[in-house]
């Protein structure tokens, strides 16, 4: 899927994107931290539609509901300012148990509650991995979560 | 003392009355400052005699403040993204509106320096009534916004430059001083420009501070400062203030923002009542009909370069009409460069002005709102685009 983003000097910038239904639609965030849901529906091409503006605070808890692996990137600033949120690398040991399996495989999430925010593969780092993203012995995986998340994860892993 | 107080009492709740009348019929409160500062002071119903000094220095403040508000507005990364992406909208603009004043200004009569004035009268839309119109008229997320905030911030970076030389030339200095005002002044953008990210978190811990009384002191200080300096060596003191704002970096320059907003809008308001004062609006008269013809054929050469400027971005021709009708208002710019004008002895701009930015004040938002409006053959613009 392909997001354009304009600048909007002053104001913010513009996402826009088609969805499924062929519909154009997009987000204006506005750098006082309000967000615009628009979309472009009407008989103009260029006129959007104001569907709500959400604050910062509801703009996060829909972030939150869509789930986005988008948003684990963030937690990575966010561990240092959240309490209660750690960070940390796991080790792919060669011959373990998930050395030539899938992250998917691993079921992480699930288990722990812990997300990978990347793995770290010799000098190339993947960032927001996808479930099907192979794993192998000698990577590392850059988890977020509780730090007993963490330490059940170490044990998934490693076990 | 007695009178002074009530005076400027008096003036400050007729200025709330009237931004409560322009909000009611959804117009900017700009023309009717104008307007309030022509029926008093010289030759009006009242002569604000007590108050005139007073407003006439807070004026000067609030031209510091209009432009230190604008530099804050955008950031240097965005000038640069801008600059590369819609530069050929910003020459249009330029072309076809800067010669209307200047050959409005020929045909006239006046001196190539005050022709030269009225052709930046001309040419600079409102940032502030524009940015207000887009977002009340719920066009923000629109695709000819980001051309219609491009051209705006385009004409800004201009102004950097096209006031310095404005000065030098009103001020009577030949071809080589005019060049070295504008050399100067590019440099000085760029040096900003450039230097804002090595400078800018010093200048950013410098200047942010957790309580706001003192981001507003040392920002206003700070203005103050370079603005008298760029004064003092005749340049613009008005440019000082736009590279302060400029130089500030995002999150503080958020801050300033929110702190300095009422103190523009309260100053900025003293410019503009200061502004007519000196007008008495018996002289106004002969000017109104060169003023009408002005407005009309600058709010049709804007109409045709913002229409240019959204084609380039591949809008269709509904979207078109509204950036060049949201680009139509003409407002506190305008009158800045008139009063270096009027200020220079060429008070025939400022009385041409004043008339031409009343004018536009109103015409301005009504463009934008009826640009939506008025039938055009429903002409889909290509897929895609």
């Amino acid at each position: 899927m392909e997001v354009t983003e304009v600048l909007l000097p002053g104001v913010g910038v513009r996402y826009e994107f088609t969805v499924a239904s062929g519909h154009d639609v997009g987000v204006v965030a506005r750098r006082d931290g309000e967000f615009d849901l628009i979309a472009f529906r009407g008989s103009d091409p260029d006129a959007a539609e104001t569907l709500f503006t959400m604050d910062r605070q509801q703009a996060e808890a829909l972030a939150d509901i869509l789930g986005a692996p988008r948003i684990v990137e963030r937690f990575a600033d966010l561990s240092r300012e959240v309490p209660g949120l750690a960070s940390a690398t796991i080790d792919i040991a060669p011959g373990s148990r998930f050395d030539g399996r899938t992250l998917g495989d691993t079921r992480l999430r699930t288990l722990t509650g812990v997300s990978v925010v990347a793995v770290v593969k010799g000098d190339v780092v993947v960032p927001a991995p996808a479930p099907a993203e192979g794993l192998s012995g000698g990577d590392s995986l850059v988890v977020i979560g509780t730090e007993p998340g963490i330490e059940q994860a170490r044990g998934v892993l490693h076990g | 003392m007695g009178l002074f107080l009530v005076e400027l009492g008096v003036l400050l709740l007729a200025l709330a009355l009237l931004v409560a009348l322009a909000r009611r019929v959804d117009l900017s409160p700009i023309p009717f400052f104008l307007l309030a500062g022509l029926m008093l002071g010289e030759g009006g119903v009242y002569d604000v005699a007590a108050t005139s000094e007073f407003v006439r220095a807070a004026g000067e403040i609030g031209v510091l403040l209009l432009l230190l508000m604008l530099g804050l507005e955008f950031s240097a990364a965005e000038f640069t993204a801008t600059l590369r992406r819609h530069a050929d909208s910003g020459l249009i603009d330029l072309l076809l509106n800067a010669p209307v004043g200047f050959v409005a200004g020929f045909m006239l009569g006046y001196e190539w320096q005050a022709c030269l004035a009225l052709a930046g009268v001309t040419w600079i839309s409102s940032s502030g009534i524009v940015a207000r119109l887009l977002g009340d008229l719920n066009r923000m997320g629109n695709r000819e916004t980001p051309v219609v905030l491009s051209v705006l911030v385009l004409e800004d970076i201009a102004m950097a430059v096209y006031l310095p030389l404005l000065v030098v030339v009103l001020a009577g200095g030949g071809v080589l001083t005019a060049v070295a005002a504008v050399a100067t002044a590019l440099g000085l953008v760029v040096l900003v420009m450039v230097s804002t990210r090595a400078l800018g978190p010093h200048l950013g811990r410098v200047l942010g501070h957790q309580e706001d009384e003192q981001v507003l002191l040392r920002v206003l200080g700070l203005m103050l400062v370079v603005a008298g300096l760029t004064h003092l060596v005749d340049a613009s003191a008005a440019v000082g203030a736009f590279l302060v704002g400029l130089a500030i970096p995002g999150p503080t320059a958020e801050r300033a923002r929110s702190v300095l907003r009422p103190l523009r809008d309260l100053f900025a308001a003293m410019f503009f009542l200061s502004f007519g004062f000196g007008i008495s609006p018996s002289s106004l008269t002969p000017y109104l009909l060169p003023a009408l013809a002005l407005a009309v054929v600058s709010s049709a050469t804007k109409l045709v370069s913002g229409g240019y400027a959204a084609a380039r971005a591949g809008v269709g021709r509904r979207g078109r009409l509204r950036a060049g009708g949201a680009l139509v208002a003409r407002g506190e710019f305008s009158i800045v460069i008139a009063g270096l004008a009027a200020a220079a002895g060429h008070t025939e701009v400022g009385l041409l002005a004043s008339a031409y930015v009343v004018l536009l004040g109103v015409l301005g938002p009504l463009a934008a709102r009826y640009a939506d409006r008025v039938p055009v053959s429903a002409v889909r613009a290509p897929a895609g685009s």
